[in-house]
Parts: structure tokens; sequence; C-alpha cells
């Protein structure tokens, strides 16, 4: 690693450190960038490593945030008698055992998340392209349409989680801190994971995969694996947002298809598919856009976002990477055979 | 009694009523050089694509080492050691030589745990020594999507030898290929099965080419194995003239 | 728990319900095999896979919608819906898909996703998220003993549905556009060899899809409601049913649509109303994977 790259990485975790104590009116946006990091991280892993573009990403989102709750809760009361209760009556937790619940719930939420990636890629890895991300799509609709009607853990009206025991501002430090966290684990977990055999092999699945097929590269367990591993992350971060959020619910918040779930993708094509960087650059550039312009459209947010959407994808699909790998390939150590292609030209 | 590596029986495939391969039966002995020729529309990428799994086969069975493969997909036959080669070359383009290299590495002796660990020196070392193999070292860090169509496919020859097969299986791997480059190629090809001890399995059009470098030859026409023998004997059998001249 | 079994037990307990199920589906699956022909007629030509399909259906119905709103008679509009989905098809064609075209599957699929949102939200902001339908004032017909009830609204939906399709069929058919259409439906490349001006097919193409699903949704705002979001639910099940039937099967589309239909009211029926949407998802997940399982045994994969 050059002296510039630990200057760089060394200013980044600075910034993240002291951003909450300095900006302390924008905890909860700086928490949710952090979210917007780790989830555009983690579709990069499928999406831009593996070529797999899942738009069900949000299914372990919307999951991870079910078991952490369910988890924490059942550890104290029975579930069932909690929610059907709406928070009347039974919803105090000692310190220790907010806590606990939150620690064990979180890290519940990333495994189980981890197994669906693999039961459910089991059944869609086989399919391709576009199929592949419809029927994704199709898992995270289903999802968040069952558990809507699954009064157990609250049904259509959502479920709540205790509030965090401390001071209001300290708990918006609190949960800035276990995103940036889990951010910066993701991060490094990618930067390591593209170095290791591991890594060619899935952008050997993406550029082409009958070939790595041909070639005895176990396809379908580095899909499953890849998969898996993102979907522990997203977890996580799916538990985290409920302790956060406090109460949510299955349709906007939870399975939030259309919002989070697309803004993933748009986060990793603004800043470049298939680069480490890049979903980093995207998630903050997209989040930046979304606060800042956010008040200005008088109601048509949505559709600005819409429309910022299909003109990512359709005029500017490279990304600041892409853009920055046309115009300068030099910086990324890319060479080209100056003699051959004047022979062939 | 020779040792007998891939062995078809009887195998039979038809695409929609027209039958591409009728009760073909032959085999490949490990260690050696095996031919198959035929004119166009023989059935011998068919045959091909029947053993390397792309489609299913209609009857008769393909052994590999003695297992029943007619039935896995194609990537479970790869892992058993059963390489191919394509006729359109495949190789990834948008990385350089030393990184196609290294994805070919052996994934299927891999568990997942050495999968994730990052490239040694050794495997650099090797990825240089092949691609100093057939010629292609001093390209090494070029895009191989950049190279000629030929070194195209010496680099992917030079990325199945990285993948240690027990046999390889080549798709005309002189087409496309300057004449004058031809020689050395049908070099490389025996030096890699005298060296490395891979079984080669080529199909090839080029009759000259597979008399220089096979052993034992096995002629299709008409989806019929027609003739099998030495290169003389294939040489003088006057069906084998008979089918490449269109005679009856 | 109980009352699925209870739906369950009252479908063998009065067979004629099954019978009503049945009817419901078909009429009301005549319609998704509208939006799935689109669907089918623009993956096939220009090898888009249009996900804001659904959205299209939902506008048309808002166009019947706001007409009948200002005093218009009702069967006016399906030609008005039409008519300005044809327009509207034209100028998401021009600025978006036109673009798309030529890059890959994915770029089509989220581009169209981000106009699907795009329409669902402008859709809420001018009509508002109520439900919304239409009355054509017609009685309804019923059977046996009251058990089985056919609203006549319904059975002229049925009919429109099916002179829509008829003269969709016979254009393709017999015009030189319908030609044009299938022959760049079959090979863009040689078309253009042959001197067919594929844009154009293309921009054609893309705008009949618009219309016909804009039919398809002024005739469901009559037999059935719209509502901003359901759009996408309406998409999915355009996919289902294309990917049950395959491209170019025009019965297949129709028996698929019809099937779909029936299914989801047999779901809705067993289940309740509350898992419609879910049912239409889950009824995609069974088509992939059964589709997928078929491909395995050719040892193939789903492409």
């Amino acid at each position: 690693m050059g002296n510039n790259k630990i200057i760089l990485y060394a200013a980044i975790l600075a910034i993240t450190v002291i951003a909450p104590f300095v900006f302390p009116a924008f905890g909860t946006q700086l928490a949710t960038l952090w979210l917007m990091i780790i989830v555009a991280l983690t579709w990069d892993m499928t999406g831009g490593q593996m070529g797999y573009n899942s738009l069900g990403n949000i299914f372990f989102y919307g999951t991870g945030m079910y078991v952490a709750a369910a988890v924490t809760i059942g550890m104290v009361y029975d579930v069932g008698e909690y929610t059907s209760a709406h928070g009347g009556g039974i919803t105090s937790f000692t310190d220790q055992q907010y806590f606990t619940g939150m620690f064990v719930g979180i890290l519940a939420a990333g495994v189980f998340c981890s197994v669906c990636a693999v039961v459910i890629g089991y059944l869609t890895f086989g399919l391709r392209g576009p199929y592949f991300a419809i029927g994704t799509l199709g898992v995270a609709i289903a999802a968040g349409e069952l558990v809507s009607n699954w009064d157990w853990i609250g049904g259509g009206q959502g479920i709540a989680l205790p509030v965090y025991p401390g001071d209001l501002d300290e708990g918006k430090v609190f949960f800035y801190f276990l995103f940036a966290l889990t951010g910066v684990a993701v991060f490094l977990f990618c930067r390591w994971l593209y170095q290791t055999r591991f890594g060619a092999a899935i952008n050997a699945i993406r550029d082409d995969e009958e070939k790595a097929d041909a070639m005895g590269i176990h396809t379908l367990r580095y899909k499953l694996v890849t998969w898996s591993m993102a979907a522990f992350f997203v977890g996580i971060a799916g538990g985290i947002s409920a302790f956060q959020l406090i109460h949510f619910e299955p349709l906007e918040t939870a399975y939030q298809t259309i919002n989070l779930g697309i803004f993933m993708v748009v986060c990793v094509l603004l800043g470049g598919k298939g680069t480490l960087w890049g979903p980093v650059i995207g998630a903050s550039l997209f989040h930046v856009f979304k606060e800042v312009t956010w008040n200005y459209f008088l109601g048509w947010q949505w559709v600005a976002l819409g429309a910022l959407i299909v003109v990512t994808v359709v005029y500017f699909k490279d990304g600041v990477m892409g853009y920055l790998l046309h115009t300068k390939p030099e910086w990324f150590g890319v060479k080209i055979d100056q003699k051959a292609s004047e022979e062939t030209s | 009694m020779s040792d007998v590596i891939i062995d078809v029986q009887g195998v039979s495939k038809s695409f929609g009523g027209v039958k591409a391969n009728t009760n073909v039966s032959m085999q490949v002995e490990r260690g050696g050089i095996t031919g198959l020729i035929g004119p166009n529309g023989s059935g011998k990428t068919t045959l091909f694509n029947s053993i390397v799994g792309y489609h299913p086969i209609d009857g008769g069975s393909i052994k590999f080492e003695g297992q029943e493969i007619s039935k896995l997909p194609v990537q479970k036959i790869a892992r058993l050691g059963l390489l191919r080669t394509f006729q359109q070359t495949r190789i990834y383009g948008a990385m350089n030589g030393v990184e196609n290299m290294l994805i070919s590495l052996p994934h299927r002796k891999m568990s997942l745990l050495d999968a994730l660990k990052k490239n040694t020196r050794e495997d650099y070392e090797r990825a240089d020594q092949l691609l100093e193999f057939v010629g292609l070292y001093e390209k090494r860090f070029l895009k191989s999507g950049d190279l000629s169509f030929g070194q195209q496919k010496l680099l992917e020859f030079a990325m199945a030898l990285m993948n240690e097969p027990t046999c390889l299986l080549l798709d005309e791997p002189t087409a496309g290929i300057n004449p004058t480059l031809i020689n050395g190629l049908i070099d490389r090809l025996k030096r890699a099965n005298e060296e490395f001890g891979i079984t080669l399995f080529v199909i090839e059009h080029n009759m000259r080419v597979i008399m220089n470098l096979a052993e034992s030859i096995y002629c299709l026409a008409h989806g019929e194995m027609l003739a099998q023998g030495t290169p003389d004997e294939i040489q003088n059998d006057q069906k084998v003239i008979d089918a490449y001249l269109g005679a009856h | 728990m109980d009352q699925i079994l209870g739906n369950i037990g009252l479908l063998f307990e009065f067979p004629i319900v099954n019978f009503k199920i049945v009817i419901d589906g078909i009429m009301i699956g005549a319609l998704f095999a509208l939006a799935a022909y689109g669907l089918a007629l623009v993956w096939g030509v220009m090898n888009v896979k249009n996900l804001a399909q659904g959205d299209f259906v939902i506008a048309g119905g808002y166009v019947s919608w706001w007409l009948v709103q200002h005093g218009f008679p009702a069967l006016l509009g399906v030609p008005a819906a039409f008519i300005v989905m044809w327009g509207i098809g034209w100028v998401v064609y021009k600025l978006v898909i036109s673009r798309v075209i030529e890059r890959d599957l994915f770029t089509s699929l989220l581009a169209t996703f981000g106009l699907a949102i795009m329409m669902a939200q402008i859709l809420n902001l001018l009509f508002g998220s109520d439900t919304q339908s239409v009355d054509l004032g017609y009685e309804t017909l019923y059977f046996a003993d009251g058990l089985i009830d056919i609203p006549i609204a319904k059975l002229i939906g049925v009919i429109m549905a099916a002179i829509l399709a008829a003269g969709v069929i016979i254009f393709m058919k017999s015009s030189r556009m319908g030609q044009a259409i299938r022959a760049t439906a079959q090979d863009a490349r040689a078309a253009r060899v042959l001197g067919i001006d594929t844009e154009k097919v293309y921009a054609f193409t893309f705008s009949l899809n618009a219309a016909i699903c804009g039919a398809a949704g002024a005739i469901i705002v009559m037999v059935w409601v719209i509502q901003p979001f359901y759009g996408i639910t309406h998409s999915i099940r355009a996919f289902v049913i294309v990917t049950a039937a395959g491209l170019g099967n025009l019965p297949g589309v129709i028996a698929a649509g019809l099937g779909i239909g029936a299914l989801e009211q047999y779901g809705a029926h067993i289940f309740g109303i509350g898992y419609q949407q879910a049912i239409a998802v889950m009824l995609l997940l069974l088509v992939l994977l059964i589709r997928l399982i078929q491909q395995l045994r050719v040892r193939q994969v789903l492409k």
C-alpha cells in the first residue's frame, strides 16, 4: 500500500469518527449514509463482481429487521403476546436485556439471512440475467406481502422495539457508530475478498459463466457463498435499522422494494459497477443528492428519484469509476499494446 | 490391454428428427493423443458436446475413468478433470494474460478455504512458465481481448494446461490460425502430452495436422463411425477418402 | 388455518362455487393476457423486458376514469385510453427505450423499473392513492339460485378484450407493418438489410404495446379496481404469463392468462383477499422454478 493510500484511508477514518460530533444535527442522516454504503457494497458483490443483478437484496434487509426484533423480544416475552398488546403494558426491558437482546438479535439476523440466501440462491441461481432479477424481486415482494399478513409478528401494523435506554442524542451517535463499524467492516471484507482466488473466480462467472463452468470452477458453490456473505451484512444492517427506527412495518419500511431496494442498485451504477470504491462513491453522491434536494421538489421527490434512476441507467451507466477508467486508464495500471493496436489498425 | 479413459458406447443424438450421431462408439486411451476427423456436418461437434455435457443424449453410454457421465451437467464433468477448449475461443477478454492464467487454477482441487487465499508465488511462477511455453510471455500484461485470434487460442490452451486436467478435449485447435504457426502448435500439443502427461482428444478438420499429431484416429461421416486406425490406415482407407470427397 | 381448511371444504361442499371462481378468473385473466401479449410483443421484437407494463395498464385505467368523471360515456374510455397511451408509449420509446435496446438486458429492466416508479408516483400525485373504479350501471345476472353472479359489465369487458385481441392479431397477420414487426422479431439485422426501417418498427411496436395495455386498463377500471401502485403486480402477472407460455406463442399466452386469472381467484378464495398480491408473486416464483427444472433436465439454464 502506497503512502497516498494510507493517508486517504486515515483521512476517511478520521472523518468517520468525528462526523457525528461535528454535525450532531445530522446524526440520523449520517447513519443512513453508512446504511446506503453497506447495501451498495453488498449489492455490488453479486451485481457488479459476479454479474447476478438481484432486485431482491432488500429481502435480507427486511428479514434482518424482523429476525432481530423477534429474537430480542423473544428472549424476554412471548412474541405473539407482545405484538398483540401493541406495546401496551409489557414493553419494559432492562438495560441488560436491551443490549444482550440487541447483540444476539443482530447477529441472528445476519446468520439467518445468510442461510436464506443459500436456500433462495439454490432455487434461483439457475436463472440468468433478467429472470434472476425478476425472480429475486418476486421473492422480496412476496416476503413483504406474507409478513404483512402474519399476525404473530405484528402483521401490517408492524412491530415496535424498545427505545434506546440512554439519552436521545447519545442513541443517535450509538447507532451511527454501529452502522459505521459495519460499513468499514464490509469495505475491508470486500477489499480482501476481491484480492483472493475466490474474487477472481466470481469475476470469471460474471464475464463468462459457461467458460467458468467448463474450467471446473464450482460456480454454484461460489455464487451461494458470495450471496450469503452479502446477505449476512445486509441482515446485520437490517437488524441495526430495526433498533434505530424503533417501530417499523412490513411494506414501507422493512421490505421497501421500490425505495432502498432500488436505491442500492442506483448507488452502485452511479459510482461504478464492479469496482471497490464505486459503491461507496455512488452511495455518498446519491444520499447527498437525495437529502439536499428532497425538500425542493414539493411533493414530486419520488418522481424525481424515478427520473434519476432512468437517467443514470440510460446516460451514465458506467458510473464515476467507469468514467475514470475510460478517461484515465493509467490510474488503474491498464496497459495497452501500442504496437499491436497500430498493426491491426 | 490398454487403459481406456473415455469410453463412448452406442451414443445416438438427434435434433428434431435430424440424426446427428447414430450408434457411435469410440475409446480414448489414457496418456495418448486421439483424433476425431470427419467432413463438415458429420457430427463431430455433436459428439464432442455430448461428451462434455452440453446436451442430453438419446441413447448409449459415455464413461470417463469408468464413471458414467452422460447425465452429468457441464461443470460436474469438468470437475472430474475432463476439460475442453472452445472452437470459438473463449478467454476473459477484459483481463490480462496473467489474470486469465490465475483464474484457470484448478479450482476443482481447491476447498473453499483454499479459494479464499490469495494466489501464491508458485501460482504466478507457473502462470509465467506456461505463458512462456506457448510463447505469450512478452504479452502477458496486455488485455487479452486485444490479442490476435491465434494468440487468444494459444492463451486458451495455456489456461487449459494451468488447470491440470486429466484429459483435454480440443475443438479444432488450429482453425483460424496462421498456417505458419500451426507446426509450432502441433509441437506444443505433443509436448503437453509427453511432458505433462495429459491425455489429448482432438477434433480436427485439417487432415495434415491430425496425421502428424494423433496416434489413433476415428473418422465420422453422416453421424456414423466410419473407420478407426492409425494415421496410415486412415489415410489409405477408401471409405474415408470417399467420405471426404463426397462420393458414395 | 381453520379458515383456510374451511374455505377449501366449501369448494367440495358446493362444487358450483368452483364454477363461479373459474368464470371470474377467466374474465379477469383475459385482461391479464392482453397486457402479457403486449409484453411478449416488445420482448420478442426488441428484447426489452418492460417492467413498466403494469403501469401502462393502470395509466390507461385512469384515462378512462378521468373521462367518466368529466361526464363522458364509460365505453368511450377504451378507445380513448388506447389513443392516449399510444402517444405516451411513443414518447417513452423516444426518450428512454430507444436508448437501451442495444444494451444489456439488465439496463432495460432497470430503466423500465425506474419508469414504473415514476409513472406510479405521477398517477398518485394526479389522482390520489384511493382505489377507483367506473360503474357502468348495468345489472348483474344470477344463476344457480344466486350462487353465480355475472355482472353484465364484466361480460362487456371480456367481449371488448376479445375484439381488441382479434383486431391486433389480424393487424399483425395481414398489414405491412405487422409483417415488418414479425420480420424484425425474427432477425433484426436481416430485416434491416431487406430495407425495413427497424427504428420505426420498434417505435411502432412499443407504442402499440402501450396502447394495448391502456385499453386493457380502461376495461379493468370498469370490471375491477385500479390504484396508482397496483402497476407492479400487473407487470409481474404479465411476466408470469409470458414466462409460462414462451415468446411468440399466442394461444399459450391466452391459455396462461386465463389460467393465472383462475389460479389467483382460487388463491384469493382459499387464503383470503389480503393475499392477492402475494399469490400473484408466488405464481411467478412457481412458474420460474418449473421452467428452471425443465431446463435443467436438458442440461441447460433459464436465460
